[in-house]
C-alpha cells in the first residue's frame, strides 16, 4: 500500500507543475472536487494536482476506503465480542485518511493520533499491528522506523510537536522529505498544537498539519474548540491553510499534495482543515446518542465519502462487476485476516512488564524484576500439589 | 588540569559533545547570542552555528516536544530549561512522551534527550526561580535523573548524559555556578566514574550523611565542622537521583549505623523519604536510630529574604546529625 501508484504520482516527474495562483487560502471556501452526489466538478486551482489520477487509481482509492471501513466494522465487532479492549472508529473519515496518506511519499514521516487506522493501513502496517494496541497486547502497533509512521498517540495534540521537531531534523539533514501530523478538532484547543505552529513557522519546518475536523471531541462540539473556522487559526501564526471537503477523497489528495510539495520546496508549514464527520462514537466506550442530534447524523450520512466516490465511479461507467468483485473479495479477505490475527495473538509474558523501560539496565527495575520473578517462581509446581 | 567555574565546566563538556557527535543539538531560550542567562552556553552558537545551538521560541512544551521529534529523526537534543520553575509547562511532554517512548515502542524508538535544568535556591531570585522539582521526575519511570555537585563531575557527567541512549534530567545547582574547581579536560569519558554511581566524598564512621547537588558542599562543610568536635561524618554525594546507587549508601550505613539525608526540596514525598524507606528495608538490622531528614519545608519556595530559613544550612544539618546520634538537639524531649 505504501508504494501505491497514486502516492508515487505525487512526486513523479510527470506530475504537472503548478503555476497558477497560490491555491492556499484561509477558511471559508471549501475545496471540493466531487459533490455529495458524486459529480466531478472542476476547480481551477486544484484540478491540476489530481490530473494524473487515472480511472484505475480512482478504483484503487475506492478499494482502500472500502477495506478500511470493513476493518473498522470488524474491529467494532471484535470489541463487542471482548477480543479488543477498545476501538476508536473512523467511520465517515475514510476520505480524509486515505486521500491524505496516499499523497505521501515513502520517505515522509507521519505522526498520527489514535484514530488513524486508515493511515496505518496505507503506510503498510500489518493488520495484527493495527489490532495490537487496542487488544492491549502492547502500547505500540508497528515499528515506527519501518514504515515511517509514529506509534499511535493518545495524548491529544502532543504529536504535532514531535512532527515539527522531526521536520526540523529533516531541515538539518538537508533532505526533501516532509512530515505530516494528524490531529482532530479537539486538539486545536491544546497548547501543544499552538506551540507546534509557533515552532513550525519560526523555523519554516517542512511539516503539514492535517486536522480532521470531525465535529466532535467526544461529546464536545467543534464550536466549543474554536470560535472561528479552524482553518482561520493558523493564519495568525503565519501559516497558510486550506479548508477542504474531508469527505471528498480527490479534494483531500489534491490539497495534501499542494501542502507536501510546498514543504519539500522549502516553503514551510501548511495547515489543512479536512471538514469531515465522525459517524460513529468517539470510541467503543462512548454513546453519541446522549449528545448528538440524530438529524445531524442523517445530514452527514448523505455526504458519505464512500457513497460519493462510488457514485462518481458509477457515473463514469467504472463500477463494473469486476471492480465490485475485486473490492468485495479484498475486504472479505482483510476482515478475515484482521479477525484471525487478533484472536490468535499470543498474550505477553508476565515479566515483559519490566522490559524496555530504559535502553540500558536500571538497578531499581532489575531489583523489582528479580523480586517479582522469585514471587512468580514461588507458584511453580503448586498446582500439582493442589495448593491452588 | 585547569581551574574552571562550574558553569565553564559544563560549557566545556557541551563543547566536547558538540565536537564529537554531529547529531548533538542544543536548544533552549536565550542560549545563542546571549549564551544563556547563566552564560553556560556562552560562545557555542558562534562556534557551532545556529543550526546546532538553536534559540527557540519561549515555549517549554515546544522545546521538549520538538526534541522528541528530533530524537525520532536520530538526533541527540540537549534542551535547556531556563529555570527550574519553568519546567512545569513541559511536564506533560517529559513524563508522557520523553519518559515513555522507549517503553511504548518496546525499544524501537530511543529518546537520547538531555534536559538541563539550573535548579535550587540561594541566589535571591523571585518566585519560580529557585525550585527543586527533582522528585517529580525521579517518580517517573523511563527518566534518569542526575544532579552534579562540582566542576569536574559537571564536565564529565554532562557528556555522559548526552551520550546516554536514555533521557536524562540534568539538574545543575545554580548557586554553585561560579564556584571554581580543578577540571581535567583531557580525562577520558570511558574511564570516568559512571554517572549512576554515588561517591563517598568524605570518609567517616559515626553517621552517614547523604546529599546531592548544591548541598554536597554544605554537607562537607558540616563534616569538617563536626570533625573539630570529634564527630566523624561520612558524606555521600548521590550524583544519580534515579536510579539511586543504594549499594553505596547501604555499605556506608552498615558501617555507621546512622543515616541523615539532606535536600533543598520540600520534605513530603521527597527523595529523603525514598532513601529513608529503602535503606530501612535494606539494612534495618544495622540501624541504630531512625533515619533523619533535613530538608526544605513543605511550603512554596519563599521570597528571598526568607530563603535562608528554608534552605538547610550547616547548623541545621549538624542538629540533624545530633538527632541521629541521640545527642541533645533542638527536638530533644519532643515525643512523636
Amino acid at each position: 500500500m505504501l508504494t501505491d501508484e497514486v502516492g508515487k504520482g505525487a512526486t513523479s516527474a510527470s506530475r504537472p507543475v503548478h503555476s497558477a495562483e497560490n491555491p492556499l487560502r484561509s477558511g471559508g471556501s471549501l475545496i471540493q472536487l466531487i459533490t455529495p452526489k458524486g459529480e466531478r466538478i472542476s476547480h481551477p486551482e486544484f484540478d491540476v494536482w489530481v490530473k494524473d489520477v487515472s480511472d484505475e487509481q480512482l478504483g484503487s482509492l475506492y478499494e482502500d476506503m472500502t477495506v478500511i471501513r470493513r476493518i473498522d466494522a470488524e474491529a467494532t465487532a471484535l470489541q463487542r465480542q471482548g477480543e479488543l479492549a477498545l476501538w476508536p472508529p473512523l467511520l465517515g473519515q475514510e476520505a480524509s485518511q486515505i486521500g491524505s496518506s496516499r499523497a505521501l511519499r515513502e520517505d515522509d514521516f507521519v505522526f498520527p493520533s489514535y484514530r488513524e487506522s486508515g493511515v496505518a493501513y496505507v503506510r503498510g502496517a500489518e493488520l495484527a499491528e493495527i489490532a495490537r494496541v487496542w487488544r492491549g497486547n502492547a502500547s505500540y502497533g508497528w515499528d515506527p522506523q519501518r514504515i515511517n509512521l509514529a506509534t499511535p498517540q493518545i495524548i491529544i495534540g502532543s504529536q504535532s510537536l514531535h512532527a515539527t521537531g522531526y521536520a526540523m531534523g529533516i531541515q538539518h539533514d538537508g533532505a526533501d522529505s516532509a512530515v505530516m501530523a494528524y490531529f482532530g478538532d479537539g486538539a486545536t484547543s491544546e497548547g501543544d498544537v499552538s506551540e507546534a505552529m509557533v515552532f513550525a513557522a519560526s523555523f519554516q519546518a517542512p511539516v503539514v498539519f492535517f486536522c480532521q475536523n470531525n465535529h466532535w471531541a467526544i461529546s464536545e462540539p467543534v464550536r466549543l474548540q474554536s470560535h472561528v473556522q479552524i482553518a482561520d487559526r493558523p493564519n495568525g501564526f503565519g501559516i497558510p491553510s486550506m479548508r477542504v471537503d474531508g469527505n471528498d477523497v480527490l479534494a483531500v489528495l489534491a490539497a495534501t499534495r499542494v501542502a507536501l510539495d510546498r514543504a519539500r520546496k522549502g516553503g514551510g508549514p501548511t495547515f489543512i482543515e479536512a471538514v469531515t464527520y465522525r459517524m460513529g462514537p468517539h470510541t467503543t466506550a462512548d454513546d453519541p446518542t446522549r449528545y448528538r442530534d440524530p438529524n445531524e447524523l442523517e445530514d452527514w450520512a448523505a455526504k458519505d465519502p464512500i457513497a460519493r466516490l462510488k457514485a462518481l465511479l458509477d457515473s463514469k461507467g467504472l463500477l463494473d462487476e469486476a471492480l465490485e468483485a475485486t473490492v468485495r473479495a479484498k475486504a472479505d479477505a482483510v476482515a478475515a485476516e484482521f479477525r484471525a490475527s487478533c484472536i490468535d495473538m499470543p498474550d505477553p509474558a508476565p515479566l515483559d512488564v519490566f522490559n524496555h523501560v530504559y535502553s540500558t539496565p536500571n538497578s531499581w527495575i532489575e531489583r523489582q524484576k528479580d523480586h517479582y520473578s522469585r514471587y512468580l517462581e514461588s507458584f511453580a509446581g503448586s498446582s500439582e500439589e493442589g495448593a491452588l | 588540569m585547569s581551574k574552571l567555574t562550574f558553569a565553564r565546566a559544563i560549557n566545556a563538556g557541551l563543547r566536547k559533545s558538540l565536537e564529537s557527535d554531529p547529531k548533538v543539538v542544543l536548544m533552549g531560550e536565550d542560549i545563542g547570542a546571549l549564551g544563556g542567562v547563566f552564560r553556560v552556553t556562552d560562545g557555542l552558537q558562534k562556534d557551532f552555528g545556529t543550526h546546532r545551538v538553536v534559540d527557540t521560541p519561549l515555549a517549554e512544551s515546544g522545546i521538549i516536544g520538538t526534541a522528541v521529534g528530533l530524537a525520532y529523526r536520530g538526533y541527540r537534543p540537549v534542551c535547556e530549561i531556563q529555570f527550574d520553575g519553568f519546567i512545569y509547562p513541559a511536564f506533560d511532554q517529559i513524563v508522557s512522551q520523553v519518559a515513555k517512548m522507549h517503553y511504548r515502542t518496546q525499544g524501537r524508538v530511543k529518546m537520547p534527550i538531555t534536559i538541563r535544568v539550573p535548579f535550587g535556591g540561594g541566589i535571591g531570585s523571585p518566585e519560580h526561580h529557585s525550585e527543586s522539582p527533582e522528585a517529580y521526575f525521579t517518580h517517573t519511570s523511563g527518566l534518569r535523573v542526575i544532579s552534579v555537585s562540582n566542576p569536574q563531575d559537571a564536565y564529565t557527567m554532562i557528556q555522559q548524559a548526552i551520550a546516554s541512549d536514555d533521557p536524562v534530567l540534568f539538574f545543575e545547582p545554580k548557586r554553585r555556578y561560579h564556584d571554581k574547581g580543578e577540571v581535567d579536560e583531557a580525562a577520558e569519558l570511558a574511564t570516568a566514574l559512571s554517572m549512576e554511581k554515588a561517591r563517598v566524598v568524605n570518609a567517616g564512621s559515626d553517621v552517614t550523611l547523604v546529599a546531592y547537588g548544591p548541598l554536597v558542599k554544605t554537607a562537607r562543610d558540616a563534616a569538617l565542622a563536626a570533625a573539630d568536635e570529634g564527630t566523624s561524618i561520612e558524606v555521600i554525594d548521590l550524583r544519580s537521583l534515579a536510579p539511586i546507587d543504594f549499594p553505596t549508601v547501604e555499605a556506608s550505613v552498615r558501617k555507621t549505623g546512622r543515616l541523615v539525608i539532606t535536600h533543598e526540596a520540600a520534605q513530603s514525598g521527597g527523595l529523603g523519604a525514598e532513601i529513608a524507606a529503602s535503606i530501612t528495608e535494606r539494612c534495618f538490622n544495622y540501624l541504630e536510630a531512625a533515619p533523619v531528614r533535613i530538608t526544605g519545608f513543605d511550603v512554596p519556595y519563599p521570597y528571598s529574604k526568607l530563603e535562608m530559613h528554608h534552605l538547610p544550612d550547616l547548623d541545621r544539618i549538624l542538629d540533624g546529625v545530633d538527632r541521629a546520634l541521640g545527642r541533645r538537639n533542638s527536638l530533644s524531649g519532643l515525643e512523636g
